[in-house]
C-alpha cells in the first residue's frame, strides 16, 4: 500500500511495485534535439564523428592528422577487403606513431593482420555513445568500423 | 616717505583733517620713525578729534619705537639653543612621517586602495611536496602574495615595460604567439583542447598551467585512489574502476604534449603544455597574456579555465604555525599526496566540511580506519551531511550512513578554537566538545580563481563568483570562460555557477566548439554524482538546492529489500544484524516522522516558485539520466509528480545489488 508522508516543505511518496507499474499520465515533452544525442562514431550525415570519446586522444595527439587520414580513407574506402587501397595513410601513421612508443603502445600490427582482421567481421555495427574507458586500441577500432 | 605712506593709509574722506593735524606732530618728531599706519588709522575712523585723554601720538609713537637697546641679547651657546631647537623639529618630523607610514599601512591593509602592479620577481611555482616537514602550499601562496605587497613600493613599474628588458636577457621558452592560448591545465582545458582539436585538426594550443602537472580528473581523488589496494599503483596516480579496469587520474601521459617551443613549427599543429607558470594579466582588446615570469604571449583565440582555490576557514588561517602544519586544504594531487602519507602514520584525522568533498573523504578515510584503527571526526554547521543538496530527511539517513562507515560524523558544530597540544592539534566546537587529532582536513568551499579579472578588468559576478560570461560562455571577444570560474548563462535554468566535474567538461568542450566558431549557447545539462560506500549512491542534474521544495518518490521497502534481508540472506552472522536493530532503535526517539523510514531508491524532485522542475535526484537509481534530462528540459510544471516518477521505473533493479554506479561516470 503506497502513501505519502510529509515534513515542512518536502513531500516523500513511497509507492508499491504494483502501483508504480500503472502506466504513467504523466505528458513529458520528449525533444528529439539534436544537441542532445549522441552522435557515436559515425555521424548522421555519414562522415565521421572526431569529437567521440571512443576515440580517446587519437584524433588529438601527435599523430592526430595521420590518423585521421587514414581512418577516413579507410571509411569511405569501397575496395574489398575495406581499406586495402589506404596502404600510403597506414604507412604515414605507423611512422609517426612509431615516434610515440609510449602514447601509442598498441602492439606493431602488420599490414596483412590489420587488413584481415577488419574484413573478419561484416555484421551491422551497433557502436553508441561508449564512455571513455572503453577506448578502443588500433585494431579494435578498424575492426568495429569493419562491421559496419 | 612717511608723509607719504600716511596718506595712503588714511581713509579718503578723513584725508584733509589728517594732513592738518598731523604735520604739527611730525615736526615736533626728533627722528624719522615709521609710524604703524594702522593705529593711526584706527584713530583717524571717526571723522571727530581723538578724544584728549587719548595717548597722543607721538607718545605712541615713541612708546612703540623700536631701538637698538631691543636687540636681542644672547643668553647662553647659540649651539646650544640650537640642538635644541633642533631637536624639537626633529622630533616633530618623526612624528609626522610616522603619522603619515600608518596612515598609508592603515589604507592598504584595509583595502581601500588597490595597487594594480605584480613582481614578476617574487614568483615561485608550487613545490610538489609531499612531505609534512614544510608549511602546506596554501600557506605559501598566501605568503606569496604577502611578500608581493611588502615589495609593492619598490616594483611598482607599468607591467608592460618591465619584462621587456627580462625578455632580451633570457631565451624565450615559450613562444611569442599562440593560436588558441588556454589558461588553466584541468578538466575544462582538457575537454576544450579535445573539441578544437576535433574540430581544427592542425591547431596549435599553448595551455599554461600554474600546477606542476598534466590535466588530471579530481572525483578519484576523493573516492576511488583511497579504496585501490595496491600501493604502486596509487603512487603513479592510478586507481580501480568498478569494472576492475585500471586507469590514470591524468587525462594524457606528458609525452601527449608537444614543446612549446616547437609549437608554432609543427605542421600538423599540437597541444603544447607550460607547468607551473601563471597568467597575471590579460589584454583583452589586444588579445595579449603576460606571465608571472615575465613572458608576454599573443593570441588568437583564449581560454580561461582557472577553475577555483579551496576556501579556508578564518579560525584556521589564524591558527598557530603547529595547527596550520597539520592542516591541509584537500584539493589537489599534491594534496592527496599529502594527505595519503600523513594517514599512514596518523592516529586520528578530522574532516571539516560536510558537503561533497568532505563526506566522500570521510567515507574513504573511515573506511581505511575499520582496518587500520584510524579514528575519524567529521564537524559540519548543517544538521546532516550534504545539508545543502539533499532534503533533511534524505540528510540525516545519509548522515547514519557515514556514521556506520566509521566515521565520527559531529553535525550542527561549528569549530570555535583550535589549539596544539602533546603533540595534536585540539579542536572545540561551539557546543563545547573538543577533538584531538593528528591531522585536519579542510573542505569547506571553493572559490573561483578570478585574480585574472581583477588585473585584466574582466567583469565578476557579484552573486556567484566567478568571471561573468554570457550562454555561449564568451566573456569578450575572442576570450571564453568554462569550468569552476565561469559564471555563465543557462538558457534553461538561469545564470548560475556549478563546480562539478561533467560540468568542467561539458563547459570545455562548449568553449573549445566555440571557439572553432561554433556559437552554441550552454544547452546539454551536465549532471554530477557522489557516492558514499557500497549503500548510498547518488546522480542529480539541475538545480539540487535543499532550500527548494521538493517532491519524492520512494520504491517502498518490501522486506527483500532492505539491506537487513540482505545481511540475513547471506548469512551474516547475527551480531551484525543485532547492531543494525540497535542502531534503528536508537533513532526512533526522534520525533520526524520520515526518520524511521529506509530510503532504499528513488526519485527526488526539485521544484522552484513556479512549481516547475529544476533539478532532479536520482537515488541509488542508475542508467536513467537521459530520462531526468528529459523531464528536466520539459519543466513539468502542471504534472503530477507521481505520475513522473513512474517513468524512471524505480523497480527496475533490486536494491542490494553491486550495481556500477561509478562505471559511466567516472570515465565520462
Amino acid at each position: 500500500m503506497s502513501y505519502c508522508k510529509k515534513e515542512g516543505k518536502d513531500e516523500v511518496i513511497f509507492a508499491t511495485r504494483e502501483d508504480l507499474d500503472v502506466p504513467s499520465t504523466a505528458i513529458i515533452n520528449f525533444v528529439e534535439d539534436e544537441a542532445d544525442q549522441q552522435p557515436g562514431l559515425i555521424l548522421p550525415n555519414g562522415n565521421i564523428n572526431w569529437e567521440c570519446p571512443c576515440l580517446g586522444g587519437m584524433a588529438s595527439g601527435p599523430c592526430g592528422v595521420e590518423f585521421r587520414n587514414a581512418f577516413t580513407c579507410f571509411h569511405h574506402s569501397k575496395a574489398d577487403p575495406k581499406g586495402s587501397d589506404c596502404f600510403e595513410a597506414f604507412l604515414c601513421m605507423q611512422d609517426c606513431m612509431g615516434n610515440y612508443p609510449e602514447l601509442y603502445p598498441a602492439p606493431k600490427v602488420s599490414m596483412s593482420d590489420e587488413l584481415s582482421q577488419m574484413s573478419a567481421g561484416q555484421e551491422g555495427m551497433n557502436l553508441e555513445e561508449v564512455a571513455g574507458d572503453e577506448e578502443k586500441t588500433m585494431p579494435d577500432l578498424f575492426k568495429t568500423e569493419g562491421k559496419s | 616717505k612717511m608723509y607719504r605712506a600716511h596718506m595712503l593709509a588714511c581713509r579718503f574722506p578723513a584725508k584733509i583733517q589728517c594732513i592738518v593735524r598731523r604735520d604739527a606732530h611730525l615736526l615736533c618728531l626728533k627722528s624719522p620713525i615709521f609710524i604703524s599706519p594702522v593705529s593711526l588709522l584706527a584713530r583717524c575712523m571717526s571723522s571727530h578729534e581723538t578724544p584728549a585723554h587719548w595717548k597722543s601720538t607721538k607718545q605712541i609713537c615713541l612708546e612703540n619705537k623700536s631701538h637698538m637697546n631691543f636687540l636681542p641679547v644672547p643668553e647662553g651657546s647659540w649651539q646650544e639653543n640650537y640642538n635644541k631647537r633642533q631637536k624639537k623639529w626633529n622630533i616633530m618630523l618623526l612624528a609626522s612621517v610616522a603619522a603619515l607610514g600608518v596612515t598609508c599601512f592603515v589604507l592598504y591593509k584595509s583595502g581601500s586602495i588597490y595597487l594594480h602592479t605584480y613582481d614578476y620577481r617574487k614568483f615561485q611555482p608550487l613545490r610538489s611536496d609531499a612531505l609534512l616537514a614544510a608549511s602546506p602550499d596554501k600557506e605559501e601562496t598566501s605568503s606569496r602574495i604577502n611578500t608581493t605587497a611588502s615589495s609593492l613600493l619598490v616594483s611598482e613599474e607599468d607591467t608592460s615595460t618591465s619584462p621587456s628588458c627580462e625578455e632580451e636577457a633570457i631565451v624565450r621558452d615559450i613562444p611569442a604567439h599562440a593560436q588558441y592560448m588556454i589558461i588553466g591545465a584541468g578538466t575544462a582545458a582538457f575537454g576544450a583542447f579535445r573539441a578544437i582539436k576535433a574540430r581544427d585538426p592542425k591547431a596549435k594550443i599553448l595551455i599554461v598551467g600554474e600546477e606542476n602537472s598534466v590535466p588530471y580528473m579530481r572525483p578519484p581523488l576523493s573516492k576511488e585512489l583511497w579504496f585501490n589496494e595496491d600501493k604502486s599503483e596509487v603512487e603513479n596516480m592510478q586507481f580501480r574502476q568498478w569494472n576492475g579496469k585500471k586507469r590514470s587520474v591524468y587525462y594524457e601521459p606528458k609525452e601527449f604534449f608537444a614543446d612549446p617551443k616547437k609549437l608554432n613549427t609543427l605542421v600538423n599543429g599540437g597541444i603544447a603544455l607550460v607547468k607551473g607558470r601563471k597568467v597575471v594579466k590579460l589584454d583583452a582588446g589586444n588579445k595579449t597574456v603576460w606571465l608571472s615570469t615575465g613572458e608576454k604571449v599573443t593570441y588568437d583565440k583564449c581560454l580561461i579555465a582557472t577553475g577555483g582555490k579551496p576556501r579556508n576557514l578564518p579560525i584556521l588561517a589564524n591558527a598557530s604555525p603547529e595547527v596550520k602544519e597539520r592542516t591541509v586544504l584537500y584539493r589537489n594531487i599534491e594534496d592527496f599526496k599529502r594527505l595519503n602519507a600523513i594517514v599512514e602514520t596518523a592516529g586520528s584525522v578530522a574532516i571539516i566540511g560536510g558537503g561533497f568533498l568532505g563526506s566522500e573523504l570521510a567515507c574513504a578515510l573511515g573506511k581505511i580506519g575499520q582496518k587500520t584503527g584510524l579514528k575519524v571526526y567529521q564537524i559540519f554547521p548543517e544538521k546532516g551531511n550534504m545539508g545543502h543538496v539533499l532534503p533533511e530527511y534524505l540528510s540525516k539517513w545519509t548522515t547514519r550512513k557515514v556514521g556506520k562507515e566509521g566515521v565520527d560524523v559531529m553535525p550542527e558544530q561549528v569549530v570555535a578554537s583550535t589549539a596544539f597540544q602533546d603533540g595534536k592539534v585540539v579542536l572545540t566546537t561551539n557546543e563545547g566538545q573538543s577533538v584531538c587529532v593528528d591531522c585536519v582536513v579542510a573542505a569547506v568551499g571553493l572559490e573561483a580563481n578570478v585574480d585574472l579579472a581583477r588585473s585584466s578588468n574582466l567583469e565578476i559576478d557579484p552573486v556567484n563568483g566567478g568571471f561573468l560570461v554570457n550562454a555561449e560562455l564568451e566573456a569578450r571577444r575572442d576570450l571564453w570562460v568554462a569550468g569552476d570560474a565561469a559564471c555563465f548563462y543557462d538558457v534553461k535554468l538561469g545564470r548560475r555557477r556549478v563546480e562539478h566535474h561533467d560540468h568542467a567538461v561539458v563547459s570545455g568542450r562548449l568553449a573549445g566548439e566555440n571557439m572553432t566558431g561554433a556559437a552554441k549557447p550552454y544547452w546539454h545539462q551536465s549532471m554530477f554524482w557522489s557516492d558514499l560506500g557500497p549503500d548510498v549512491g547518488y546522480e542529480a542534474i539541475g538545480i539540487v538546492d535543499s532550500s527548494l521544495k521538493t517532491v519524492a518518490v520512494f520504491a517502498k521497502a518490501t522486506e527483500g529489500d532492505t539491506p537487513k534481508a540482505v545481511v540475513e540472506a547471506t548469512g551474516d552472522n547475527l551480531r551484525s544484524e543485532a547492531r543494525e536493530i540497535q542502531s534503528l532503535a536508537g533513532d526512533s526517539v526522534k520525533k520526524s516522522p520520515l526518520d524511521t523510514e529506509d530510503y532504499g531508491k528513488g526519485v527526488v524532485f526539485y521544484l522552484n516558485q513556479q512549481k516547475t522542475v529544476v533539478g532532479i535526484l536520482l537515488w541509488n537509481t542508475f542508467n536513467k539520466m537521459s530520462i531526468a534530462r528529459q523531464v528536466l528540459r520539459d519543466g513539468a510544471r502542471n504534472e503530477d509528480l507521481y505520475e513522473v516518477a513512474k517513468l524512471f521505473d524505480l523497480y527496475d533493479t533490486a536494491v542490494g545489488e553491486e550495481e556500477p554506479p561509478a562505471a559511466e561516470k567516472v570515465s565520462k
